[in-house]
């Protein structure tokens, strides 16, 4: 029934015609951190279960956890779990439509811009 | 063949009705994990590095063992939601229905051993 024709008309301007901007650069941040953060979460998997296993294999599997490796991957993890926890408590924040004006941001070029493009800029 | 627009063929159709589910599920998660997050990364974080029986007698007392226990359900599910939407972003086809059940799997798995082995060590 429901055939599907493609489209034969312009497609709306996406991501690579626009000029970052702080709000584009902090939303593609959340989702490079977040799916970033598996790497992290299965060595910490993984640490429990040599925890669960034997002494030897936990030393073994600490051990490479805490290497220099396993250091970059770690605090990288961190600083993601992080990046990604705060700009979710944005985003809670915004579902709410609270907080989409700029206040103190507006000294911010990008986000007196945006927020002259959007209207918000009375009632910040 | 039947001459009708594309929004005559689903006009009265209605919604699907789940447009909102995952929406959803991503905000009741990051708020679980709000609090979860910061417990967890500071309890394993103190143990990380430190010999192997502390570390057992660390996570075998109930508040640590329960939240890296809600950590891994919540997280896992969580990431799952979250990686679903990025492949449908960017994947597309069968390809992107291969990736999408396969990261579901590892969800699931990864979230299955972590809590295999939290048990193990806390019972």
């Amino acid at each position: 029934m429901a055939e599907t024709k493609k489209p034969a008309r312009p497609l709306s301007p996406h991501l690579t015609i626009y000029r970052p901007q702080l709000t584009s650069i902090s939303s593609i941040l959340t989702r490079i951190t977040g799916n970033a953060l598996l790497v992290g979460a299965l060595l910490v998997v993984w640490w429990f279960v040599a925890a669960a296993t034997s002494p030897e294999y936990f030393a073994f599997a600490d051990a490479v956890i805490t290497s220099w490796l396993g250091d970059l991957i770690m605090f990288g993890s961190l600083w993601a779990v992080w990046y990604h926890t705060l700009a979710g408590v944005r985003h809670l924040i915004w579902d709410n439509a609270i907080g989409l004006g700029c206040g103190l941001w507006l000294v911010w070029p990008d986000c007196g811009q945006r927020a002259h493009h959007l209207g918000f800029v009375k009632g910040n | 063949m039947r001459y009708l627009t594309d929004r005559k063929r689903v006009d009265g159709l209605g919604s699907a009705k789940t447009g909102t589910a995952h929406f959803w599920a991503m905000k009741t998660s990051s708020v679980a994990l709000l609090l979860l997050i910061p417990l967890f990364v500071f309890m394993f974080g103190a143990m990380l590095g430190k010999p192997h029986d502390q570390v057992v007698a660390f996570f075998s007392r109930p508040l640590p063992a329960i939240v890296v226990a809600l950590t891994l359900i919540v997280g896992f599910e969580h990431f799952k939601s979250g990686v679903h939407v990025l492949i449908e972003d960017y994947v597309h086809g069968m390809a992107q229905k291969i990736w999408i059940i396969a990261m579901t799997c590892l969800s699931y798995a990864a979230m299955a051993v972590g809590l295999f082995a939290i048990a193990k060590i806390a019972l």
